[in-house]
């Protein structure tokens, strides 16, 4: 194993890594509400009455992070490097949709909030979804 | 308020993910690459989100209602079953094979990106795909008409 000092970010990651956490707490402590995005996704999907009004306004909040961080802080943007085909990301997706909704969580729901209830069941969500990617990712640029 | 709390809250979660790197899916597999050149900054951000989230959530536990006057809606499911692992398992491939995860995809797809607008729709799919498969179960096993 060899560090990629180049792409490593360790403060700016901490302090991001820190807003995430901020924002779990608030939704729970403020709306009473787990923070996982998949779930909040997934619940509009097949919408109840009375439950959609906060995951739209929260999922609008989201979408429109990078405007308006681009307004405020254009320095902090980052170009995404996307090196994937179209038909690796539409099988990608597939996957991360039905995954999340059958295994109730994602890296924020599981991982984020999860970890932080000390939830023996996210911790084992999380060390598995873990697992199979760092496999998955060994296996495309390792193996093919 | 309730509306504006959730705005916020959504707009400080986007900008964490931005500002952390998670929006990039390089530095997501970056991370995922433990045998390549290795980009450790994933553990930092899930560091500092555990970190403070430790911390929130020992008080939230006590509560009964949130400081808006919402219901908790803490998770009470315990069980470690084979859905939990498969479904993780699942997500952990799709998430390994694109570097995107729900959060990060949609605030990619949200910055205009069409890969990201892709990758959202597919996992809407995927999502819907799950919903019809679990309903169908459900009524079969009401039904009796497997096992």
């Amino acid at each position: 194993m060899t560090i990629d000092w180049i792409h490593f970010t360790p403060l700016a990651s901490l302090l991001g890594g820190i807003m995430l956490g901020v924002a779990a707490v608030g939704f729970i402590l403020l709306n009473g509400r787990i923070l996982g995005i998949s779930g909040i996704l997934g619940g509009l999907l097949v919408p109840r009455s009375g439950d959609t009004s906060w995951r739209l306004s929260f999922l609008i909040g989201l979408l429109l992070a990078p405007i308006t961080m681009s307004l405020l802080a254009p320095e902090l943007v980052r170009a995404p490097r996307i090196d994937s085909d179209n038909a690796t990301v539409v099988l990608a997706g597939l996957l991360v949709g039905l995954g999340t909704l059958y295994g109730s969580g994602c890296t924020s729901g599981h991982g984020v909030c999860g970890l932080s209830r000390l939830s023996p069941r996210s911790l084992v969500a999380t060390v598995a979804f873990m697992a199979s990617g760092f496999a998955i990712v060994y296996v495309v640029r390792h193996i093919f | 308020m309730h509306r504006f709390s959730e705005i916020m809250i959504g707009l400080l979660f986007g900008w964490g993910l931005l500002i952390s790197g998670m929006t990039d899916p390089g530095k997501v597999l970056g991370f995922l690459d433990l045998a390549g050149n290795w980009d450790p900054s994933l553990a930092f951000v899930m560091g500092g989100a555990v970190l403070v989230g430790v911390m929130g959530f020992a008080v939230a536990r006590k509560r009964t209602t949130s400081f808006l006057g919402a219901a908790m809606h803490l998770p009470t499911a315990r069980d470690i079953d084979r859905r939990l692992i498969i479904g993780a398992l699942t997500f952990g491939a799709g998430w390994g094979l694109a570097g995107f995860c729900p959060g990060p995809a949609l605030v990619t797809m949200g910055a205009g990106e069409p890969k990201a607008l892709l990758f959202v729709a597919s996992m809407i799919a995927g999502m819907l795909l799950f919903k019809f498969l679990d309903r169908r179960r459900k009524t079969q096993a009401t039904d009796g008409s497997i096992i």
